[in-house]
Parts: C-alpha cells; structure tokens; sequence
C-alpha cells in the first residue's frame, strides 16, 4: 500500500441555521485503500461524503484532491478530479442496454450518429476489467440490482475515477451479490483507486477495510486501523457520548397485567415474524438503525401497509385494520416521521386538523355541528398548549413542535388510546423536545400508551420503559429499562449477534 | 396584521376585476346595460354557473373534469330521447338523464381512483367516448318536439328572474353548503391540500374521489337539462368544448390547480366575469375566433397568477 493520500480533507464544518452538522472533521484518504466511514443516523457520514461530490457547500475548511486544493466542489470539478460516487439510487435508464448506460450522456460517436457496437465493445472491455459477467446488450431494467450497481461502478472507472465514494451499496443487495460486489472492491483496491465504504453493517467493515474512520454527531472521532481493532471498541467510539439531556420524571402507571397490543409472528411490508407485546400505559421504544424496518412495522400496525401473516391482537381482540380509517376507530393512532408531507395538513386551519379525524362524530345528517367543532379544538389548543393567536391559523404557519402538538391534539380528539410516535422530535428545536416529552408522559399517565421509534439513541433510552431493537426486519433483542445501555442497543441494531451464530 | 390585510384584499381582487371589466363594458357599448342584455347575460351565465359548481370540487382536491361538455351533450340527448323518441313523461327523462350523469362521473371516479390513471386523461378517454355516444344514440341529427311546459326550466320566469337563474343560485348555495357546513367541504380542502396526510388521518380518500367525480357530472347534468330547454333541442355538438369555458371560471375565481385551496363565493365572480366577457364581445362584434384568443389568454392569466403565487410563498 502506497502513503501517499490521494483525498485529503481539512477541518471542514458544515453549519445549517440552528444547527451544526460537520464539526472540524479532517480525514485522509491514501492512495489504494478502503476507508470504513462508520457513525450513528445523523452522525454527519452523508453530509461530508456530499462535500466532496459537491452536493453541499462547506462553511470552511478545505478539500484537497491529488496536491490540488479546493474550498468547496461541484459536481463537475469532482468528476473532473477522479470522485465519483455509487449512491443507493442508481444513475440508470432502465429502457437501455448495460452498453449505453456505461456511455450514459457520453455516448462514443461516428458523426452524429451513436456508434452501438464500438460501445459494445468497449464495454465488454470496461466489464471484463472488473471481472463482471454481463452482457453489453442486456437492458438494464432486466438486471438485477447486483448488476446495475457493477455497472455504476464500471461507469466510474470508465471514466476515471480515482476515489470511489460508496454509500450503504451493500443495503439492496442479497448475499451472495455482497460478496461479488466485494470482489470488485478488492479488485479495484489491487489496481490502486482508493474507496470510501459507508455502511452500517459492523462485520462488512472488518471483512473489507483498511482503516475505520468513526464520526460522531458531526464531529470526527478516531481513526482505527481495522485489523488492530475490535468490534467492542469500534461500538464504544460510535455511541459512547455522554448522556447529558435530562428527561422529565413520570410516574409509575403500567398496567402489568393489562396487555393493550399484541403481535405474533407477525410479517409483510419488510418484516419477519415480529412478536411483541405492550402493556398498557407503557412506552415501548423501538430500537434500529434507518431502514430497520420500524416504520414499515407500524404502518402495518396501524393499517397504512398490509401484513402478508400473522395477528395482531388490541385490547383482547384480533383486529387486521386494512386502512388508517379502520385503524383510528380501534383506537390507533399514529404521529408519522415526516410531519409536513404525512403528519399535519399544512394547508389546513388548527382548527380542521384537531378535527379531522371526528368530522363523521360531531356531524348530523353530514352538517358539522360548528359548536362542537370550535369546543374540541380550543380543549386541545389550551391542554397542549398551542401557541396561536386564532385556531383559524393554517398549520404551515406554526412553528415544528406546535405543528406536532396539533398532530396530537387530532388523536386525543380521535379518543385514541395506542399514540405510536415515528421520530416525534426530529427538527424540532430543544425547548420543544422537553415539552414534547412531558407530553408524552402525561399522555401515559392518563392512561394511555405509547410506541416509540426513535433513532436518537438518548432520546429512546431516556423515555422508553423497555426497548426492542430491530435490524432488517427482525427483531434482535429486547432490553428492560434497567438495563439499558448504549452499545448494547448499537450491537443489536447492527445485528453483530446473529453474526457470530452464523460462524 | 398587515399580511392579513393584503390577504383579504387579493382574496376580493377577482370582484374588482369584475367591475372594472362591467364598467368598461357599459361605457363601450350603450346597448350593455340595458336591463334587457343584463337578462340575457344572466340566463347564459346561468348554465355556466351550475357547471362550474362541480368542477370548483374536482379541482379542489386537485383534479380535473375534461368529460363535462359530453356529459351536457349526452345528457340533452339521452333526455330529448326519452322524451320524444319513447314518448317518456318530462320528470322521468329528466331525472334518468341526470342519474346517466352521476353514473359518467362515478366511472371517472373509477378510472382515476381505483385503477389509477390520472385524472386528466382519465376524464379526457370518457370524454371523447360520450362524445361518440352523443352521436350514436342521436344519429348526428337534432331531436327536438318537447313539450310546451319543458321550456318552463330554461326560459320561464319567477316574476322578473329567470328560472334557470334560480336554479343557478340553489346551486350556489347548495354547493356553498357542502363545501363549508358540511364534513364533505373539509374533507376536500384536505384531500386535494396533501393526499397522504389526509388518508393517515383518517380520510377515505378512494370514496372522497367518487364523490367528487360524481358531483361534477351532476351539476353537468343539471346545466345541460336547462340547456335542452333553454335551446329546445338537442344538439349532438351542445356540449363541446364546454369544459374549458368552466375550468376557466373556477380557476379565475381563485381556486388553485394544485387543490386545497379555494372559495365558492369567488367563483361566481370568475362565472360572471367569463358571462360578461363572451356577451360584451358578442355586442362589440368581436368575431368567435377572436373571442377564443381572449379567453385562452384569460386561462393563461389566471393560472400564471396562480402559479406565480405559489412560487412566491416557495421563496
């Protein structure tokens, strides 16, 4: 391996309004190396990977590609400088053949006229040089995925690349693609590019990497040479951050013995055979990297994705909601994670969002009893303390923790007695967090009982009772409060468990 | 506060276009004002109006209704049929005509809510097929022959106003009804403002759809029997092109054609506004061609205004 570093970056930062997403982070890059990228959700791993492809503009700091030195990129001057990037999305047009895509926007010519087979040719080439077995003539919409990612990489090599930025490729992949993918790494790696590899499977990275450079909420954190170092340790680097927010107290309010929700062996929209079961007045966190599989769960939970097997039992009885609609009327509700395109109506007064769910309920004859109407949604507005000047606002207007009090006060309208929160307090400003909070434990100490999916690794462990960690659609464990801890929680959720058992 | 005030005032700015285009007409045309002329505008307008009531809905959850000029169409055929071809008594003509409409406007609701095709050419595909259906059910000829007492809907008069005028305005208010009394109205509102968050909040979003659909062919309908008696004969060619006249009403009252936004009472001013537009030019001798140009520029305007708006809030 050669010291010489081909990427160098230097005290970037990255600063949003409120909030600083890339502390001071430096790393190098050495000429001929896979260099791990590891980090939590949000640790900063997408941002400073877009610095260098030019899809986000550092506030300082300084990008250093062959000697030469940049203060910010475009995606032009990346591609001019050797960096390309496979994102999870590929760059394809399904309708061509693997030739014309590895020439997308860039076709070889005879005048005007696109020239087939030299791009075929040359493409036989350009995959035979990575040791990929596919046809030039294939259309790539009759690939699989495995294949449509080599071709994205074979395109990079084509043209040039150096540094080949890959972010999660392992995620839509099977098995035994990850292993040929992996394959090209290494071959790619012997011919001296050099690849930044993100992803969160923990065992990947010890299989593939030279060195593991670990970010932590925006800020860089170590550097580890992969075979020197442990799993534990690498686990410890990620999580280990003091836990310094406080969380409100609540009091005890479980219902030991009164089972509000259960699900067996439950499967579809991702998941396998989930089985859990909540109690009422509890809150059950669940645990899990991004894609986990968490949202999908609740989606089926509350009728917005269907279940292909399985029960779910609320309040004794089998229930198989197959809309939201029915769902709500079992008493479910749900505070979705993207809250301006799922969550609240943002074209819609305060007033009509509190409402919405029970329209049908204050209505005679399908004539809104306008009384009832302006009750409900006052009792809400002051018991959730909504700031606003009229309920006539239209949401788009309130500020993210109000827009979310709104979303709830529409369920406490809706008489709903399981709240499933999907990331409650994600963008929302940490005056808010705290109300959101005690919220919560209010709402379950009334009675109530709460779901909740959260990927700020503080926030779940300071609100929940108990925590189920998912990692791609399973279920990989389940902690009781007492013993909560940070790198537990991260071993499950990157499913290092199952890892060993399979060898 | 101040932002307020300019919202109020854009939300009345359509009603001083009215004015400013009614006086300029008066002052262009001494034969405009004449409570004669303010008659005839009033009982064209009438039809307009009605149309314009259903495809205010369809636009507010974001749709759109191409197939209402062949449902006017049909609906004068399929009634004049009846009436004269089977010699059906005026009541039940009328009202299998209009329950042919509502069926024409759930099958929209079909094709664009159940299978999923976009509503735009969902609605285009039907109307081209009741377009055809016009002409095969009528041969390509007129029917007329009707009853005396038919003329009653389109030409008779209350005392001084015009019955389809009242018609017109217990449409109005029945739409204005639905739209802010009724669950009905805030489920549109919230449909066509975000379709995804109205269906997590419960909303049945599918049947929402079939509702609307079926109102728009409805009040189609509706417009198209006071057009067969206005007319007193049914044209295979009577509905033709009249959609684009009522989308331009609903979008130059306000409504955005992206949905969730929008106000009936505005609406009547784009209704009037596109009466007193086609009548001031008829009385100027402004040629038909030239009265399209016009009122292809008036879409544009009213769109662009639209969308120029929402681009600002964007920034």
């Amino acid at each position: 391996m050669n010291e010489k570093y081909i990427l160098e970056l230097q005290h970037i930062k990255k600063e949003y309004p409120g909030v600083v997403a890339l502390k001071d982070v430096s790393l190098e890059v050495k000429e001929g190396e896979i260099l791990a990228l590891i980090g939590e959700n949000g640790a900063g791993k997408s941002t400073l990977i877009k610095t260098c492809s030019g899809a986000v503009i550092p506030t300082s700091g300084k990008i250093i590609v062959n000697g030469k030195e940049f203060t910010s990129m475009t995606p032009q001057l990346a591609a001019e400088n050797g960096i390309a990037i496979i994102y999870q999305e590929f760059n394809n047009v399904k309708g061509l053949s693997a030739a014309e895509n590895l020439f997308l926007g860039n076709p070889i010519r005879k005048g005007i006229i696109v020239d087939k087979k030299a791009m075929e040719k040359e493409a036989k080439k350009a995959f035979e040089q990575l040791n990929i077995k596919i046809n030039p003539k294939t259309l790539v919409g009759d690939l699989t995925v495995g294949y449509q990612q080599m071709i994205e990489i074979a395109k990079a090599i084509q043209q040039d690349a150096k540094v080949l930025i890959m972010d999660e490729p392992s995620a839509p992949l099977t098995s035994a693609e990850v292993e040929s993918m992996f394959k090209v790494c290494e071959l790619l790696r012997s011919k001296g590019v050099s690849i930044i590899y993100i992803s969160h499977r923990l065992e990947e990275i010890y299989r593939l990497s030279d060195r593991i450079v670990v970010l932590r909420d925006g800020e860089y954190i170590k550097t580890l040479i992969t075979k020197d170092s442990h799993i534990d340790e690498l686990i410890h680097l990620m999580v280990g951050r003091d836990l310094k927010e406080s969380y409100p107290p609540r009091a005890h309010c479980i219902k030991e013995d009164e089972i509000l929700l259960e699900l067996q062996d439950v499967s579809g929209n991702g998941d396998h055979n989930i089985n859990l079961q909540l109690r009422k007045g509890e809150i059950l966190g669940l645990g899990g990297l991004v894609g986990a599989g968490r949202t999908e769960l609740v989606q089926m939970i509350f009728g917005a994705a269907k279940k292909t097997e399985g029960k779910i039992i609320f309040k004794g009885k089998e229930i198989n909601p197959k809309t939201p609609r029915e769902a709500i009327d079992y008493g479910i509700a749900l505070v979705p994670e993207d809250r301006k395109r799922h969550g609240a109506l943002l074209g819609v007064s305060i007033k009509n969002n509190i409402n919405m769910p029970i329209y049908k309920r204050i209505s005679k004859a399908s004539v809104i009893n306008s009384k009832k109407e302006m009750e409900v949604a006052t009792k809400y507005k002051n018991e959730l303390f909504i700031k606003t000047p009229t309920l006539n606002q239209l949401v788009k207007n309130l500020s993210g923790g109000n827009q979310q009090k709104v979303i709830i006060g529409k369920w406490l309208a809706a008489n709903s007695e399981l709240i499933i929160f999907d990331e409650p307090t994600r963008g929302i400003d940490v005056g808010a967090k705290f109300e959101i909070y005690k919220l919560m434990n209010e709402l379950v100490e009334k009675g109530k009982t709460i779901l909740l999916i959260s990927s700020e690794m503080e926030e779940l462990m300071g609100m929940s009772d108990r925590i189920i960690v998912l990692a791609e659609g399973r279920i990989t464990g389940e902690i009781r409060k007492e013993g909560f801890n940070q790198n537990t929680i991260m071993r499950m959720a990157s499913a290092v468990e199952e890892v060993k058992n399979e060898k | 506060m101040k932002s307020n005030m300019i919202n109020q005032f854009k939300d009345k700015a359509i009603w001083i276009v009215f004015l400013v285009i009614f006086i300029g007409f008066s002052i262009a045309s001494p034969r405009f004002l004449s409570s004669n002329n303010l008659f005839t505008i009033a009982r064209q307008v009438s039809m307009l109006g009605i149309a314009s009531i259903g495809m205010t809905f369809v636009i507010l959850i974001a749709g759109i209704d191409l197939s209402i000029g062949s449902v006017i169409t049909v609906v004068n055929i399929v009634a004049a049929y009846l009436m004269v071809n089977r010699g059906m008594s005026m009541a039940s003509a009328v009202i299998l005509a209009l329950i042919l409409s509502v069926l024409i406007g759930l099958l929209n609701g079909f094709l664009i809510s159940t299978v999923g095709i976009s509503a735009i050419i969902a609605t285009f595909a039907t109307q081209i097929v009741f377009e055809g259906a016009g002409y095969l059910i009528s041969g390509g000829t007129p029917i007329y022959g009707f009853d005396e007492r038919f003329k009653v809907i389109g030409q008779g008069y209350v005392g001084p106003i015009p019955v389809p005028v009242i018609i017109m305005i217990i449409c109005f208010a029945l739409g204005s009804f639905i739209l802010n009394k009724s669950y009905f109205g805030r489920y549109f509102y919230a449909v066509g403002g975000n379709e995804e968050a109205s269906k997590l909040s419960g909303i049945r979003v599918g049947f929402i759809k079939y509702l609307v659909y079926a109102l728009s062919g409805l009040f189609a309908g509706l417009a198209g029997i006071v057009m067969l008696s206005r007319t007193n004969s049914a044209q295979p060619t009577a509905g033709i092109g009249y959609e684009f006249d009522v989308i331009t009403c609903v979008v130059l009252g306000g409504v955005s054609v992206s949905g969730g936004y929008g106000k009936m009472s505005n609406v009547v001013a784009g209704v009037l506004i596109i009466g007193i537009l086609t009548n001031g030019m008829v009385l100027l001798n402004v040629s038909t061609y030239m009265q399209m140009v016009v009122k292809g520029i008036v879409l544009a305007l009213a769109v662009g205004f639209d969308s120029l708006q929402k681009k600002r809030v964007a920034h």
